[in-house]
């Protein structure tokens, strides 16, 4: 039977040469489906790897109890006093998170980029923060250090610059990056010259803290329901960057799977009209085989085996096409997670996605070759000898 | 000598929509082993559809077709497949050949259904081609070969698993009437030296004058027999 098999599915795919065109139409259709697919997903896969990338386990925030994000929390410096003091957190930054319109170089429109105002305990809390050009800002005055996606994405974030905010200037000093995650899309600057020029007097709207011991964040969120004077909660960056990026992350994927449907769909009939017509041009051939003594087994498994050596084929060019293109390509959203910022990332076609993409493929070839398979299998020899 | 084929009060009839067509009708034939038999008769008499019958191609829709002593009726498809690679060599108007392979390749292909080694099928092959006298043209294609050589290299697949019957349906219809010739009478040698009992389908009368035996069908009937 296994010889059988081999020795048909070899006929048919030396016979692939004198079906080029045919053939071609099943390859373009899955690779287009496959390159789709791969492509949404890779987005949905950056963003989220661009936000989770920012947590480290033993760092969390501290925010306004009811708060779902940094921007609608509110910290007093009473709040920070405390925190800071507070057993079992090792190290605290009071912080402001804002936005500020500033246009896109892409398009020249006015996009959010989030303005950070920091204290100095801030790098040391984020040890994969370093200025690669330039400098660190000067503390009370108007300098600000820009991240490096932020630089690529946004008019006016190069050194020396000075760039408007709120009726005050701000020079670009530093351009910094952080492993790629997402503080590269924002910009930093003092926390008290952020804080006045934003009109926060004296208030901020989170604590970054680091933790003794990742395993105390619930003991230490337990202290800071018990405290009367506080009303904060702790969340761990883990936590909050994975809740950050499930909203938008599961709307790319949502539509990229849709979209992969739709074009599956079409990929389909482009595989079964390929496979049928493959079958029906040998329409002899295979029935001279079944004269001799070949089962339609054999034959069944065969053309399954044409359809799927040319969808791999359509597969792995999809896939391998969308990771030359697009892994790495550089381009920002709006994180809907309740920061309402540009996030800039970077699409990342992972081998979890190819592997994805060539199943969808094996899974399309399989389907299109599965009728006209069993098509051939089932013609009577005596009308497929005829050619009819 | 004994017979190897025997069809009894054979029918065979198809849908056509809301027509049912007759195709035969109370067939019945004897066929001894080492006969060379040729059936005659206008187009649409029956003759490729009895052929089809005799080699287990299609199945009747009443009577018995039994052959070597086996009622191909009481074979499942499967088991019919596996009957016609060891028992049935059939040689096709258009010579059927796999485009694909080369001559060699495609005398071997029933082999493929035994249990021999490559290099027992790679003989046997040879020797096949031999016999029908084309052992230097064995590496080459079907597109590279002549009508008549390709008729060749069909026979030599059709023996190349020694079945005892030989079926060939219009094995002269594509060629020439030298060439056409040449295949005759390297069936009646097949049929004379090497003992394998054909039946041929031909419209042909100097093509049936090569066979011991020829019958007449007619809208699905035996209707005379001539002996040579």
């Amino acid at each position: 039977m296994l010889k059988q098999i081999w020795e048909i599915t070899l006929m048919n795919l030396r016979n692939l040469g004198s079906r080029l065109g045919s053939s071609s139409v099943i390859v373009v259709g899955i690779a287009g489906v496959v390159g789709v697919l791969v492509g949404l997903l890779s987005m949905a896969s950056g963003f989220s790897a661009a936000l989770q990338s920012t947590s480290k386990p033993d760092r969390a925030l501290i925010i306004r109890d009811g708060s779902n994000g940094e921007m609608s929390s509110y910290i007093s410096t009473q709040d920070l006093n405390i925190i800071s003091r507070m057993e079992g957190i090792n190290a605290s930054s009071g912080e402001v998170f804002v936005v500020a319109d500033v246009p896109k170089k892409s398009t020249g429109t006015p996009a959010n980029l989030v303005v950070r105002g920091v204290q100095q305990s801030a790098f040391g809390i984020r040890p994969e923060l370093h200025i690669v050009e330039g400098r660190n800002f000067a503390t009370g005055v108007g300098e600000l250090i820009a991240g490096y996606k932020a630089s690529l994405e946004f008019s006016g974030l190069e050194i020396g610059k000075k760039i408007q905010f709120r009726d005050s200037a701000w020079t670009v000093v530093g351009i910094f990056e952080s492993d790629g995650n997402a503080y590269e899309s924002e910009v930093w600057a003092d926390l008290p010259v952020v804080q006045t020029a934003f009109r926060r007097d004296g208030a901020m709207n989170t604590i970054r803290v680091i933790l003794d011991d990742p395993s105390l964040a619930n003991v230490i969120q337990q202290r800071i329901q018990d405290d009367p004077r506080l009303d904060l909660k702790l969340v761990t960056e883990d936590e909050f960057y994975k809740a950050q990026s499930q909203q938008r992350a599961d709307l790319i994927n949502t539509f990229g799977v849709s979209i992969g449907v739709i074009m599956a769909i079409g990929a389909v009939f482009a595989a079964l009209n390929t496979m049928y017509s493959a079958v029906s041009v040998r329409t002899v051939e295979i029935a001279t085989l079944r004269a001799l003594g070949f089962g339609g087994f054999p034959v069944v498994v065969s053309v399954m085996i044409e359809a799927l050596v040319l969808a791999s084929i359509g597969g792995l060019l999809g896939g391998g096409l969308v990771y030359l293109i697009f892994d790495g390509y550089t381009a920002s959203t709006l994180n809907t997670g309740a920061s309402f910022s540009q996030v800039v990332f970077d699409f990342a076609v992972t081998p979890e996605l190819l592997r994805l993409g060539i199943t969808w493929a094996l899974l399309l070839g399989l389907i299109g070759g599965l009728f006209p398979a069993i098509h051939a299998a089932r013609m009577p020899i005596t009308v497929a000898l005829r050619g009819d | 000598m004994s017979e190897i084929v025997n069809c009894r009060d054979l029918e065979k009839t198809f849908i056509k929509g809301k027509e049912t067509v007759e195709v035969l009708t109370g067939i019945n034939l004897t066929v001894d082993e080492g006969d060379f038999l040729a059936l005659m008769g206008p187009s649409g008499s029956g003759k490729t559809t009895l052929l089809n019958l005799i080699g287990g191609l299609d199945h009747p829709t009443a009577g018995i077709v039994s052959v070597s002593g086996i009622d191909l009726n009481g074979l499942s498809s499967s088991a019919l497949a596996r009957w016609r690679a060891v028992n049935v060599g059939f040689i096709f108007q258009f010579y059927n050949l796999l485009p694909v392979l080369n001559a060699q390749r495609n005398v071997e292909l029933p082999l493929l259904l035994t249990k021999l080694s490559r290099s027992q099928r790679t003989k046997n092959a040879a020797t096949a081609l031999e016999i029908v006298g084309l052992s230097d043209r064995a590496k080459h294609k079907p597109g590279e070969l002549s009508g008549g050589q390709q008729q060749r290299v069909a026979i030599a697949r059709a023996l190349v698993a020694d079945p005892a019957l030989l079926l060939c349906d219009e094995p002269t219809g594509d060629l020439d009437r030298g060439t056409a010739d040449e295949i005759l009478e390297l069936l009646e040698l097949l049929n004379r030296d090497h003992g394998k009992t054909i039946i041929i389908v031909t419209h042909d009368p100097k093509a049936a004058n090569h066979a011991q035996r020829t019958l007449y069908m007619d809208k699905g009937k035996l209707v005379e027999e001539a002996t040579a």
